[in-house]
């Protein structure tokens, strides 16, 4: 871990808004990529030589690709609603961290060369040239947003922060000015499979060890099985769920539940990642290009249903997006005819009695559980609105007897990011990291300490990561984080109908 | 006054023409431009109807900033009373103070100078009421009559033009830019229907 120069806020006992400390973060920066990283992408290896020409012709090229993009430009008003709804700004009360001041970092170029005010009256709008040190600062705030969306639920003009990061983003992986983290991942993808650079052979030795200790712990015999074909079912997880803790847990809970309700699936090495970071640089070609990986896959092997594990921004991709960067889906069993998330899998062979779970496995638990920012604020589960926020909470309830929830503010599609969220979770950002996690760690500890709780759930490998380094920052065991579907796991009454 | 009648009804038309060409434009090229995915801030309604029911939530409720800040949707609601409670703001709250610009004085400095005139014409000197719809309906239908012989009045249909003639190119755009905010006027049906927008469609090829 790297060595820690910072200090972790202090938990608010109400939380207020803090007094703005300009400057605070701008020392904050995740690495840059090396040339390497960005040629693999197709990116220039480097700051290229005309980088103002051309970022200013990019940024016009996305202004007319994206309605979301120019709309958001030129409607905000300055009301101000969205300056305190940042987990960055709390965390860290540095003013460029407002989701506005964020804009406005975009919008002052945007100004001074798509806008006649800008153009002829710079001062009066807050137009500025796009300098060095502009760009310095985009690189270093547009690295300091999760792109989480808590703001835009708020805004009254639905301006999207994370739009506006993903643009910039995109804007300056063009130029040469890429984000290692990402850039690099993404390589690992189209060259292995995964981000973790997990190839084959090391896949399969840790499914095998996994069915090993399954078989240890329970008496019973569970695959998981890689590269089936004919199987109905294709499982595309974040790769952590095959070696991090907690996630592996999730895993194994998938596998006891798609074993014990009879149904064939496989894991693909391939596409052995849920994961597309190609949205936090909000490149449309790079997700789809990590897309198509899941859909040859998924043609090739000849599966009827495809099934996302516990993955925040995978869902967003899969649900929102899939089907249009590598739909239609008309090879799929028309009782399940497009992508599903675990949770409603789960939920469904509950409803129908096809699994059964014991709740009193989990009685030594108290949980509550976080609602992930991609899903809540990006997706949907089961067939109604607000569904995603239910089905998770439904599955939790179906496994356990004692759940209780965060203040209301901090959940739904008011949830908190956990602070590692749009290609942040590296350790090169870890102050930003801890300082974001704040409204967490505060909404949690208030139910550790009022409620008594053990534990808290979560269905996204990244919350899983990051949680698991931020509490003990916080002073919160790291172990209380867990998978969904180890609880799943846990309460899953084995062997009477299949064995 | 012949020529100052002239002078007034042609920047009066002019801005009408400036906000009304300015204003179109600007909506055709929102319209125009793709939203090439599918973002709705969720949960999002599951219909069209949902989604009207959505806009017109926002549009005349504000339900968002309802949400967000119950002093900002107050003062913004109530809006032509609420003018100076915002200004307040902008200067007193560190940070909305942080994030104005000099062009957020002047939008308000305008709409305040425009409703000060107004209610000056109406309680302090009051202006021929007859003769100055006949003025501004001479105005609408390219008939121009005669400019009432008011100062107030003539300081008042100057700054409601310069309000005209800005409105398209600033931040008071919001206005039909919140219809088309993706993450406001989307259905949540991406799972269900296929949505490609023309530029992606060259990808697939």
């Amino acid at each position: 871990m790297a060595k820690v120069t910072f200090e972790t806020p202090k938990i608010r006992e109400y939380p207020v808004i803090p007094i703005l400390e300009e400057g605070s973060m701008s020392h904050s920066q995740p690495f840059v990529a090396k040339p390497e990283h960005q040629e693999a992408l197709g990116f220039p290896g480097k700051l290229v030589d005309n980088w103002q020409e051309k970022a200013i012709e990019k940024m016009g090229d996305l202004l007319g690709k994206y309605r979301g993009l120019k709309v958001f430009m030129d409607s905000c008003v300055k009301c101000g609603a969205c300056t305190d709804k940042c987990h960055y700004f709390q965390g860290t009360a540095d003013p460029k961290n407002m989701p506005v001041a964020r804009q406005d970092l975009m919008r002052k170029v945007y100004r001074r060369y798509f806008t006649f005010a800008g153009k002829y009256f710079p001062k009066l709008v807050g137009a500025e040239d796009f300098t060095k040190e502009v760009l310095d600062d985009w690189y270093k705030y547009f690295h300091q947003c999760s792109q989480c969306r808590r703001c835009s639920v708020y805004c009254p003009y639905g301006i999207d922060t994370a739009e506006i990061s993903m643009a910039a983003r995109e804007i300056m992986d063009s130029i040469g000015v890429g984000q290692k983290y990402c850039n690099e991942i993404i390589g690992k993808v189209h060259k292995i499979g995964n981000n973790l650079g997990l190839p084959e052979p090391a896949l399969i030795d840790t499914v095998e060890g996994l069915e090993e200790d399954i078989e240890e712990d329970t008496g019973h015999t569970v695959r998981i099985p890689v590269d089936v074909k004919g199987a109905e079912v294709l499982l595309i997880t974040p790769s952590a769920d095959f070696f991090a803790e907690p996630h592996i847990d999730g895993l194994i809970g998938y596998a006891k539940v798609f074993h014990q309700a009879g149904i064939s699936w496989t894991l693909s090495s391939y596409a052995s990642e849920a994961g597309n970071f190609g949205m936090f640089i909000g490149s449309y070609e790079q997700m789809q290009k990590i897309s198509r990986r899941v859909l040859k896959v998924a043609r090739e092997l000849g599966v009827k249903r495809i099934v996302v594990g516990e993955c925040g921004h995978a869902w967003r991709v899969a649900y929102s997006f899939w089907n249009t960067l590598i739909g239609p889906f008309d090879f799929l069993d028309p009782k399940y005819p497009a992508p599903q998330h675990i949770c409603e899998v789960t939920l469904d062979l509950v409803e129908r009695g096809a699994i059964t779970l014991d709740k009193e496995a989990n009685d030594h638990r108290i949980l509550t559980f976080h609602d992930s920012c991609n899903v809540a604020r990006g997706t949907r589960m089961g067939f109604k609105p607000g569904g995603q926020f239910t089905v998770p909470r439904d599955v939790i309830k179906s496994a356990c007897n004692h759940f209780v929830d965060m203040n209301p503010d901090t959940i739904h599609d008011q949830t908190y990011c956990c602070g590692g969220g749009g290609g942040l979770l590296t350790d090169d950002l870890l102050e930003l990291r801890i300082k974001g996690a704040l409204p967490r760690m505060e909404a949690l500890r208030t139910v550790v300490e009022e409620d008594g709780v053990t534990h808290m759930a979560a269905i996204c490998a990244i919350c899983k990561s990051q949680f698991s380094k931020a509490m003990p920052f916080y002073g919160l065991p790291m172990d209380i984080i867990i998978s969904v579907h180890q609880l799943v796991g846990d309460a899953l009454v084995m062997g009477n109908k299949s064995d | 006054m012949a020529f100052l009648t002239f002078i007034i009804s042609f920047i009066l038309t002019l801005s009408v023409a400036i906000f009304i060409g300015g204003l179109g434009y600007r909506i055709y090229t929102y319209a125009k431009t793709p939203a090439p995915l599918k973002i709705p801030t969720m949960p999002a309604p599951l219909t069209r109807n949902g989604v009207r029911l959505r806009m017109l939530k926002e549009i005349i409720f504000f339900h968002s900033l309802f949400r967000a800040n119950k002093w900002i949707w107050l003062f913004g609601w109530l809006f032509h009373i609420g003018l100076l409670g915002l200004w307040a703001r902008r200067i007193l709250v560190e940070r909305i103070r942080y994030i104005t610009h000099l062009s957020d004085h002047f939008m308000l400095t305008l709409l305040v100078l425009i409703v000060t005139t107004g209610l000056f014409m109406k309680y302090v000197s009051r202006i021929d009421i007859v003769q100055a719809k006949a003025f501004a309906l001479g105005i609408i239908y390219f008939d121009w009559q005669t400019l009432p012989a008011d100062f107030m009045f003539v300081i008042h249909l100057l700054l409601v033009s310069a309000l005209l003639i800005i409105f398209p190119f600033s931040k008071l755009l919001h206005a039909p830019g919140v219809f088309f905010s993706p993450t406001r006027n989307q259905v949540d049906d991406a799972r269900d229907k296929r949505h490609l927008s023309p530029w992606a469609e060259k990808l697939e090829k």
